[in-house]
């Protein structure tokens, strides 16, 4: 049953999201969001698989402009989150 | 079966570079928990990006490479020149944009896995059917409501639109996207002789539904309040992305998209709480539209004392300990600079200087720190609500500026106010409190603010980073 393993994965990674992400402190997240946002340009996994399989034209017109989304939310993310993460990265503050 | 140029290759390397992948991205997130471990935790997680990516592209038999590599540089191109050309102002907006994109590409992924099923004469099996639909109806919100909420951070439209029985068009257009979904699932040959009937056309009345849905969720909701919109339109990216996993039996997708789905949650409740607001109050409610009208000049009448830069850099002449409280008029200002140089200017003359930020200023969670940080302010100054509250009593000066609602009295209030029992800075212990601020306009709460009446309050009427560059020089001049 691949859906009940997929669920599986499911809900163990809901948890342990849920208890990595509250431990990061607010001064991160707006980097958190952007980064996050970034991995959730994983997508375009799917975009490659369909997109390169190429069976239809419509099929393909579709993947391409999933891949072009894809990437932009991917690339944009991480320079963004990098850009900022470099600014709290830069000091030579202590512990919170 | 590998195919392409990594044919030949054993079937389980494809499932092992995910697990490689989704381990990096949560070591990522991990290293994300600390300021100094955060940058390599992003690079970590892009390193897995680049790794599901690349091994994705060579595991399946890409026929036309030259789309693929032209769809990758174009994405890589536009995302970069946006990222690089980006003011940290602008941050929220943005983030609000890729976010739309990461939901789009979910649902036209499932939309195209469709048409390739249907177009083979196939029913797609029910499973696959299922979360198409929810990928299509999930990407698809996201994708216009984030367009919505960018537009409106950006000021490209500030209408709050309401209208008699906007629930009721929700609610319709919620039940044309789940019929068309249903349609989807156990009728899917009933457009079978109609010329489209290889376009799969249930899914696209889904989506069609979806997107009009995704514009009405988002124009009734005011600016102020478009943090908990961004945070939760992420988790749904990061869900539509899990849902898509689910489509095409993919693993990564789903641990990734989940982690992601966890973190916009996250957020969004913090923010709520930070409100004392419910979420269906939030994205139901209709309130967190900016007035900006000058009718509370009446409210004030004579009990206002405002101060000018001179003044104000005389108390902290004498000052041990301040406070500065920024909020969203700092970042329309763009004063973090002035700011960040007053405190540092306070600091070496040995004056205690902290930031209190309170979780809902600005327009993203986290954005006074992301901007304070770009202005150079060490985060070990940056306080959080719960953190600087008890210090407010032994402190001198608190500077307040651009900020309104987080620091009104009147939230302490148990009921009868918008924003009773939301948890505020409590400035008012303070010995001597300047607030900064170009009017007496209310914050987004539309509610007078005593505070602002107070003995021990000073205004500084002025733009903010005016305000605060005048303090600096005027400070200067003085040491």
């Amino acid at each position: 049953m691949a859906l009940i393993e997929n669920l599986t994965l499911f809900v163990l990674a809901a948890f342990l999201g849920y208890s990595i992400i509250t431990k990061i402190p607010t001064n991160l997240h707006t980097p958190l969001m952007s980064g996050a946002n970034a991995i959730s340009g994983i997508t375009l996994i799917g975009s490659v698989v369909v997109a390169g399989s190429g069976a239809t034209t419509l099929a393909t017109v579709l993947g391409f402009v999933a891949v072009v989304m894809a990437t932009v939310n991917v690339v944009g993310g991480y320079l963004v989150s990098h850009m900022m993460l470099d600014q709290f990265g830069r000091q030579d503050g202590g512990d919170r | 079966m590998a195919e392409g140029v990594l044919a030949g290759a054993p079937d389980w390397l494809l499932p092992l570079a995910y697990l490689v992948a989704s381990v990096l991205f949560i070591q990522g997130l991990r290293d994300m928990t600390h300021p100094r471990t955060a940058t390599r935790g992003n690079a970590t997680s892009a390193a897995g990006m680049f790794l599901a990516v690349a091994v994705t592209v060579l595991w399946f038999e890409i026929l036309s490479p030259v789309v693929l590599a032209a769809a990758l540089l174009l994405g890589a191109a536009i995302g970069t020149w946006l990222a690089v050309t980006v003011e940290t102002t602008e941050m929220p907006q943005l983030v609000g944009l890729f976010n739309g994109f990461g939901g789009g590409a979910s649902a036209l992924v499932a939309g195209a896995e469709l048409t390739e099923i249907f177009d083979r004469d196939a029913a797609a099996t029910p499973d696959v059917a299922v979360a198409a639909a929810i990928a299509g109806i999930i990407g698809s919100v996201t994708f216009w409501g984030s367009l919505v909420a960018a537009g409106k951070l950006h000021g490209v439209f500030r209408r709050t639109i309401r209208y008699r029985g906007e629930h009721l068009v929700k609610v319709v257009l919620l039940a044309v996207a789940l019929t068309a979904g249903a349609f989807l699932v156990l009728q899917p040959g009933v457009f079978g002789e109609t010329p489209l009937a290889a376009w799969a056309p249930s899914y696209w009345v889904l989506v069609a539904a979806a997107s009009v849905l995704g514009v009405a969720l988002v124009v009734p909701i005011g600016g102020a309040d478009m943090p908990v919109v961004i945070a939760l339109l992420n988790s749904y990216s990061g869900l539509a992305a899990a849902t898509t996993g689910f489509v095409l039996d993919n693993t990564v997708l789903i641990i990734a998209g989940t982690l992601v789905g966890a973190a916009g949650m996250i957020l969004t409740v913090i923010m709520c709480e930070s409100m004392n607001r419910s979420l269906p109050n939030v994205l139901f409610g209709g309130w967190g539209e900016e007035a900006t009208d000058d009718e509370m000049d009446d409210i004030y009448e004579g009990e206002i004392q405002s101060t000018s830069p001179e003044e104000v850099e005389m108390l902290l002449d004498t000052a041990q300990r301040v406070v500065i409280v920024p909020g969203y008029g700092m970042a329309v200002a763009q004063a973090q600079h002035a700011v960040a140089e007053l405190a540092e200017l306070l600091e070496e003359n040995g004056v205690d200087v902290e930031f209190g930020i309170h979780p809902v200023a600005g327009r993203m969670p986290g954005h006074m720190n992301v901007l304070l940080a770009e202005a150079d302010v060490p985060y070990d100054k940056m306080r959080e609500l719960e953190e600087v509250n008890p210090t407010f009593s032994e402190t001198d000066v608190v500077i307040v500026t651009g900020a309104n609602d987080v620091v009104n009295p009147k939230a302490k209030e148990a009921e009868g106010t918008p924003i009773s029992g939301m948890p505020i800075l409590n400035v008012d212990e303070a010995r001597t409190v300047i607030v900064n601020k170009r009017s007496l306009s209310p914050g987004f709460s539309g509610i007078p603010n005593p505070l602002f009446t107070l003995d021990k309050t000073s205004m500084l009427f002025g733009d903010a980073k005016q305000s605060m560059q005048d303090l600096v020089n005027e400070y200067k001049e003085n040491h």
